[in-house]
């Protein structure tokens, strides 16, 4: 494999391979080596928190990295076209890092550079080191991707995460449980091709309204901007706010996950509690990039 | 005796069964406001299909790409290749695989709409017939997308 663009790329196998090298890089049975390697991480959209893992993880491997961001600092403006700069950059470092707001600009650049391309998100479109990252969390929990009930609450519509996670899993014969308001609903691209693959789901429009049944619990921001009165905001969003009451009766292998920032939807009273695991999660992400790094830059062998 | 409504052409396309009110859609896909002579029916009756549209192109053979094209909006139809008033070959509209550089992408956060990129569109279905873009991944109905060559 040489770039990682979109989950829609990978099989199963490969799927199941970055967990097992995420997993050995974590338990200190596979220490790749990428001294003298340099990673060049292009932002042309702010995102502190993408950027300070794969920073993170490079290093962590021995690795090093530059980082380019926005395009005011570019010579984008300039009016160089997007391929010369990536071909530019492209000598200077081994591996390209890159999160842009332009969709398909990852896949472009994999197509204009001869070294490695990781999309780091490419605006609506996709992140898929968050959705092995995430994918790693549920194994690492549940051990097993197969056969698992998963709760997604929030931002179904706009949310890249949950349609790269629902995307993911949908190799693994999930049931899927979409709780959203009306207006945020999944998109029905989505649910036609879970339809296809015959995907049991369901939609429900309260957080706890099945919780007891699930394994999983994915909870994402729901922005205030999407609404149209913010009084509607403030009506719909206690269905949607994770409490430590509601958690009285849940599995014992209940798991709550959040790609995080939250901003109140899962109340800090339940990070104390055995289900919390979205800090956990972030942890994670950290070990997954370690592997797809060292994986694409050959340092697994 | 029955007339013929359009003449006969000596050398070049015949795009026959094109579904009834497409034509000026698939000269346009065509791009035929060249200096060929250009022949245009539409609504005539056909005893296969009740109406259709027909266009004879004088002096002009199509590629495959230019068929394939073709096949994006009528699927249905029939291509006779004309030298010196004889059928020298038949030819049917098929929908490609994949469509490079004919579809421009709708979805204006698409890569394709900021850097000059050669579009490229898999055919995710075919009834109804829908596409999807190779950058931003983004799925189409074939009369949501804008046809170019």
């Amino acid at each position: 494999m040489k770039n990682l663009i979109s989950m829609r790329d990978l099989s199963k196998e490969e799927i199941l391979y970055f967990m097992e090298i995420a997993e050995k890089i974590e338990k200190g049975d596979l220490n790749p080596n990428m001294d003298k390697k340099l990673a060049a991480l292009l932002f042309f959209e702010p995102s502190t928190r993408t950027h300070f893992s794969f920073a993170t993880a490079m290093k962590k491997i021995g690795g090093q990295t530059i980082t380019m961001r926005g395009t005011s600092s570019s010579s984008v403006k300039k009016g160089e076209t997007f391929a010369d700069t990536l071909q530019t950059i492209a000598q200077y470092a081994e591996i390209i890092i890159m999160r842009s707001p332009t969709e398909g600009a990852a896949r472009y650049a994999s197509e204009v550079v001869d070294v490695p391309v990781v999309n780091a998100g490419d605006g609506a479109n996709q992140h898929p080191t968050q959705a092995l990252l995430d994918l790693y969390s549920i194994i690492k929990t549940q051990g097993t991707l197969e056969n698992l009930t998963i709760g997604v609450a929030g931002d179904l519509k706009f949310g890249r995460t949950v349609h790269s996670l629902v995307q993911a899993m949908s190799d693994f014969n999930p049931k899927f449980k979409f709780i959203s308001p009306s207006f945020l609903k999944m998109p029905a691209y989505i649910k036609d091709d879970l339809n296809e693959k015959n995907i049991e789901f369901e939609e429900l429009s309260e957080i706890d309204e099945k919780i007891n049944e699930l394994d999983i619990l994915y909870v994402t921001r729901i922005q205030k901007e999407r609404f149209a009165d913010p009084e509607d905001y403030e009506k719909v969003k206690g269905s949607y706010i994770l409490e430590k009451s509601m958690l009285k009766d849940v599995k014992k292998n209940f798991k709550v996950m959040h790609p995080l920032p939250r901003v109140g939807e899962i109340s800090t009273d339940v990070d104390n509690t055995e289900f919390a695991y979205y800090f956990p999660q972030a942890k994670n992400g950290v070990y997954m990039r370690q592997a797809i790094i060292a994986i694409l830059l050959g340092g697994v062998k | 005796m029955k007339q013929l409504k359009v003449d006969a052409i000596n050398n070049g396309t015949v795009i026959d069964h094109i579904p009834s009110g497409k034509a000026l859609a698939v000269a346009d896909i065509l791009n035929l406001s060249g200096s060929n002579e250009v022949m245009i029916g539409i609504n005539l009756n056909s005893k296969k299909v009740g109406k259709k549209d027909l266009i004879k192109i004088e002096n002009r053979e199509l590629s495959q790409e230019e068929v394939n094209s073709i096949a994006l909006i009528a699927p249905s139809v029939t291509l006779t290749i004309i030298k010196d008033f004889e059928v020298i070959r038949k030819a049917k509209a098929e929908i490609p695989e994949s469509i490079e550089g004919l579809i421009l992408c709708p979805n204006p956060k698409c890569i394709t709409n900021s850097e000059k990129i050669k579009t490229k569109f898999k055919v995710t279905d075919e009834k109804p017939l829908q596409v999807r873009c190779h950058y931003c991944e983004k799925k189409y109905k074939i009369d949501e997308v804008k046809i170019r060559i």
